[in-house]
């Protein structure tokens, strides 16, 4: 008999339906470290044939799964190693023709995006590291699928400084060189504090040193189907709104944790976390700003969006984590301005600033996201936005990051697209005092004092 | 493996004989039916038993969204575990 009533039914294929409920990745993780040679030809060759090896099936049995249960599955990825790592061991002095393999192995499997051309300097730079940074700009320009992310500090080691400087003259370069496409390759490129080793998402996910050979992640959304929870209570105090949003978030976990299982004993890979991110699109009612504004604030951004945005963020964590047998990645609520049509339409009528942006991201899952800003901003300028956001995550011990992208010939108040699920974003002011002299001292910045818990 | 077959919007004559008319053809056996009004649309939920179906679920899938078509009605059809997993502990 069936133990389900027709309203629960409803219930979830309404969320499908009509509130964007989706999958968002399934995200192949896949470690590279047994790739190392020497030759680098013969490096790349063994990366290659190990990763259209492992994920030859995963696009497949993605679209499967998605059939099977009627739930949308939006990407399929492939996470790997660090490159630096890898390459490191190579004689090659630069690592474009490691971001081509990634990108022909993309290709290949079918995926649409594959994250690990990665570095970890945090504390300090190896010869393999150096290399990566300087390849960053080509890499991302010479590739369509490969997405490259930099940790540059930890809770643990602090912030280094040179990483810093060098990141925000390489976002400057790779803006140039891209400028033609939107400067599309800073689209591609996360700088982060305290990384995780098991994001799925992207650009900002690498398959961590301390993760196994192979390891499936899924990570799950559905900003539009909290949203409409929301709309139920008007007016209820905050007790019922964090209910609320943690009972949705359970059901949508719940989800990710059958598609995970279902993609772990199909594949025949282990699974690995579920990332119960909120992650919105450029879609209309998939919006992490608009349930921000459902809670009662007239445009994001205004005060009182930061409360709001502790108290979804909380809620979602406590919600999911009781529904899966393993919750990690980022785990939070996304605020990529450009991929979120709340957020564009705040940025656009003057209700939100970088400042603001800056403040939320001091309570959700990630950091400075998708946001555009003007093509003459200075190097230092944009490292400053960097080392702030790394303080933030330093000190408060969670993962920060920036996605930033200088919008090459485009000004304050002129749009940059990216389409997709990328979206477009207005560009936004940054401020116009200079902070080359802080920039420019480099070395690092000392790990905070409680850091020290042995 | 069980399913679940939803059919969603204006109740008219025939539906249901449709509808397990297909089901049939393919060798699906209808466990449970039952048929209500959710939020002023008419819902009939089936659960069904695809273990001697002669074609995997999302060809099913196809052919039962084909149906809804010709008779303006949204049909679909799911593995059971997803309603289980969302509402079930």
């Amino acid at each position: 008999m069936l133990n389900i009533n027709p309203n629960e039914i409803v219930e979830t294929i309404q969320m499908i339906r009509d509130e964007h409920l989706d999958i968002r990745t399934i995200t192949m993780g896949i470690s590279l470290l047994d790739c190392a040679d020497r030759d680098a030809k013969v490096a790349c060759d063994k990366i290659y044939d190990k990763i259209t090896r492992y994920a030859e099936n995963l696009v497949s049995t993605g679209e499967s799964i998605s059939r099977r249960y009627g739930i949308p599955i939006i990407n399929k990825r492939i996470s790997v190693t660090p490159i630096a790592m890898v390459a490191g061991a190579s004689d090659a002095s630069d690592y474009v023709a490691f971001a081509k393999t990634l990108d022909r192995a993309a290709q290949e499997t079918g995926v649409n995006f594959i994250g690990g051309f990665s570095a970890l300097v945090h504390k300090g730079f190896s010869k393999g590291d150096e290399i990566l940074l300087r390849s960053i700009p080509e890499a991302l320009c010479s590739t369509s699928r490969v997405c490259s992310s930099v940790g540059v500090a930890t809770t643990k080691a602090g912030i280094n400084m040179d990483a810093v400087k060098q990141m925000g003259e390489i976002i400057v370069k790779t803006a140039q060189m891209s400028k033609d496409d939107n400067s599309m390759g800073c689209a591609k490129l996360v700088v982060f504090a305290n990384p995780v080793e098991d994001n799925p998402f992207m650009a900002g996910a690498f398959h961590g040193v301390g993760e196994g050979d192979c390891v499936i992640n899924v990570g799950v959304s559905g900003p539009g189907v909290v949203k409409c929870a929301l709309e139920q209570i008007k007016g209820k105090d905050f007790s019922v709104l964090a209910e609320t949003i943690k009972k949705t978030a359970f059901k949508i976990t719940r989800m990710g944790q059958l598609v995970a299982q279902e993609a772990s004993k199909e594949l025949g890979v282990p699974f690995g976390i579920v990332d119960l991110s909120l992650a919105p699109t450029p879609e209309v009612g998939d919006s992490v700003a608009y349930i921000l504004e459902e809670m009662g604030l007239e445009k994001c951004g205004t005060h009182g969006t930061t409360a709001a945005l502790a108290l979804l963020n909380d809620a979602v964590k406590k919600g999911g984590v009781m529904a899966s047998g393993s919750v990690g990645g980022l785990s939070g609520a996304f605020i990529p301005v450009s991929e979120d049509a709340g957020m564009i339409a705040a940025a656009e009528c003057g209700a939100l600033h970088l400042d603001k942006l800056e403040a939320m991201t001091c309570v959700c899952s990630v950091g400075l996201d998708m946001i555009a800003i003007p093509g003459d901003t200075p190097a230092s300028t944009i490292s400053a936005i960097i080392a702030d956001e790394m303080a933030i995550g330093v000190i408060n011990q969670k993962t920060t990051a920036v996605r930033i992208i200088p919008a090459m010939g485009k000004t304050v108040g002129d749009h940059i697209e990216f389409g997709g699920l990328l979206g477009s974003a207005p560009v936004m002011p940054v401020h116009p005092y200079s902070s080359e002299a802080f920039i420019a001292r480099g070395g690092r910045i000392p790990a905070p004092i409680h850091s020290l818990r042995n | 493996m069980r399913a679940v077959v939803t059919v969603m919007g204006c109740d008219k004559s025939g539906i249901i004989a449709k509808t397990s008319t297909l089901l049939a053809e393919n060798e699906v056996n209808i466990l449970d039916i039952t048929q209500t009004i959710v939020q002023n649309i008419f819902t009939m939920v089936m659960l069904v038993d695809l273990e001697k179906c002669k074609c995997d679920i999302a060809t099913l899938a196809d052919s039962m969204q084909q149906l809804g078509k010709e008779l303006g009605v949204e049909i679909r059809i799911q593995h059971e575990d997803i309603f289980n997993s969302m509402h079930r502990i």
